[in-house]
């Protein structure tokens, strides 16, 4: 197994205070909470953290790890020396601060066998805990139902009350339909109960990738269309992408910009069905040539517009 | 410990929830597996809002099951208060108001 640097994952030197030690802990708490951080990896830094801070906060457990010596560098592969854990006694299980699902082997060949079995399973019945989790999925997957698998790192109490971390890879069913913020439930995919008791639900919660071109509220999706200058004001009839597939849409004459065009029902197709909405842009072709230059001289000459007619300016 | 497991190939059904579909306080305490005191203090310190009534009768929205954990979370590992807890709840959702308003700008 790997040897873990507890000083290093706190970033304190071996002799911080103890007070320095809380100090830092709180402080990478926040940065790498699960609920709170939009860090990459915040779960498994989280986990490293609370294990971390589990050893070092305890000033038994702080003694023993020191007496590891400080030779050892983080992921060497690591044994205990066949004297460990003598003259220490820790004490119950890990408690407050810190990750309460499965530390890492490391931590448990040091710590794990002075911990009782967790919350007396014997002769117990108790429901299992539901589990929450977040499932990203594609707007399109909503529009033609999918199957998607997600994998979940779930803590579990084995019979002898070790934690262990279990990777799960589920297959799920998305509806055709679904929209972001409802929540699918299965049954049964949460928590083990203890004894007897039923195995809590799996809750995911629905949430869009975000898109290219489309972004979706509720049922509706909106696109911003771009359209050449004269396709707005002449009419137009031009190709675009919906998330079930290409249409020609009619473009209006003097059309402007901002001007929503509504495709009733060909938005996310939910019970009572969403609506796509085009919203027009009109993108100006740049004066890079002379023959560009010439045509918009033309309109400002020949073309009788101003755009600031409201504005009660000269 | 880590261990694998593979459920095969076999596909999930699951039951599809709206945000606004309610469950009862007894459901949510299981679920969340807390204390209804807890539930009392945090409906107290407005993180969570009871719909239907005087106490007895309270239901709650499925979206309130993610926040009783996170702020329960909070809580437990970052040493705040539930009032903490409340505000950085708040902060978060406006975090993700601010996020999605983005993806909507940029995706112009």
């Amino acid at each position: 197994m790997e040897y873990k640097d507890y000083y290093k994952i706190m970033g304190v030197e071996r002799k911080a205070k103890q007070d320095e030690i809380k100090r830092a802990y709180r402080k990478l708490a926040r940065k790498y909470h699960p609920d709170v951080s939009k860090e990459k990896d915040a779960e498994l830094k989280f986990k490293d953290l609370g294990e971390a801070y589990e050893v070092l906060k305890d000033p038994e457990k702080r003694t023993a790890y020191d007496q590891l010596g400080s030779n050892w560098k983080a992921q060497q592969d690591f044994r205990p020396p066949p004297d460990w854990g003598t003259g220490f006694e820790f004490r119950g299980a890990p408690q407050g601060g810190g990750a309460p699902d499965g530390f890492s082997d490391f931590f448990e060949s040091l710590f794990g066998q002075a911990r009782g079995p967790a919350g007396g399973s014997r002769g117990f019945h108790m429901h299992g805990e539901d589990h929450h989790a977040k499932i990203l999925i594609e707007l399109e997957d909503s529009y033609h139902g999918a199957s998607r698998s997600i994998s979940l790192r779930m803590p579990e109490v084995t019979p002898e009350g070790h934690v262990v971390t279990r990777n799960r890879t589920l297959k799920v069913k998305i509806p055709k339909g679904i929209r972001q913020g409802q929540q699918i439930r299965l049954g049964g995919q949460g928590a083990k109960g203890q004894g007897s008791g039923r195995a809590g639900d799996l809750f995911l919660e629905v949430e869009f990738n975000p898109h290219r071109y489309y972004h979706v509220e509720g049922a509706d999706v909106y696109l911003d269309l771009p359209l050449a200058p004269w396709e707005a004001a002449l009419g137009a009839s031009v190709k675009v992408p919906t998330p079930s597939g290409a249409i020609d849409l009619k473009v209006p004459e003097n059309s402007q910009a901002g001007k929503k065009l509504r495709l009733k029902g060909r938005g996310i197709p939910a019970k009572s069905p969403g609506d796509l909405y085009v919203v027009l842009q009109i993108v100006l072709p740049s004066v890079d040539d002379d023959k560009a230059r010439e045509l918009y001289q033309r309109m400002r000459d020949e073309v009788s517009f101003n755009p600031r007619a409201t504005m009660e300016v000269a | 410990m880590m261990s694998n497991e593979k459920s095969g190939e076999k596909i999930l059904i699951g039951q599809v929830l709206e945000d606004s579909d309610v469950i009862t306080l007894a459901d949510l305490c299981r679920s969340c597996t807390v204390k209804t005191e807890t539930v009392t203090l945090l409906v107290s310190e407005g993180i969570l809002e009871p719909v239907g009534g005087d106490k007895e009768h309270w239901q709650f929205r499925i979206g309130s099951l993610r926040r009783v954990k996170t702020a329960i979370h909070l809580q437990r590992d970052l040493g705040v208060n539930l009032a903490g807890a409340a505000l950085a709840l708040e902060l978060l959702d406006q975090v993700a108001e601010l996020k999605r308003m983005l993806e909507a700008v940029s995706s112009n």
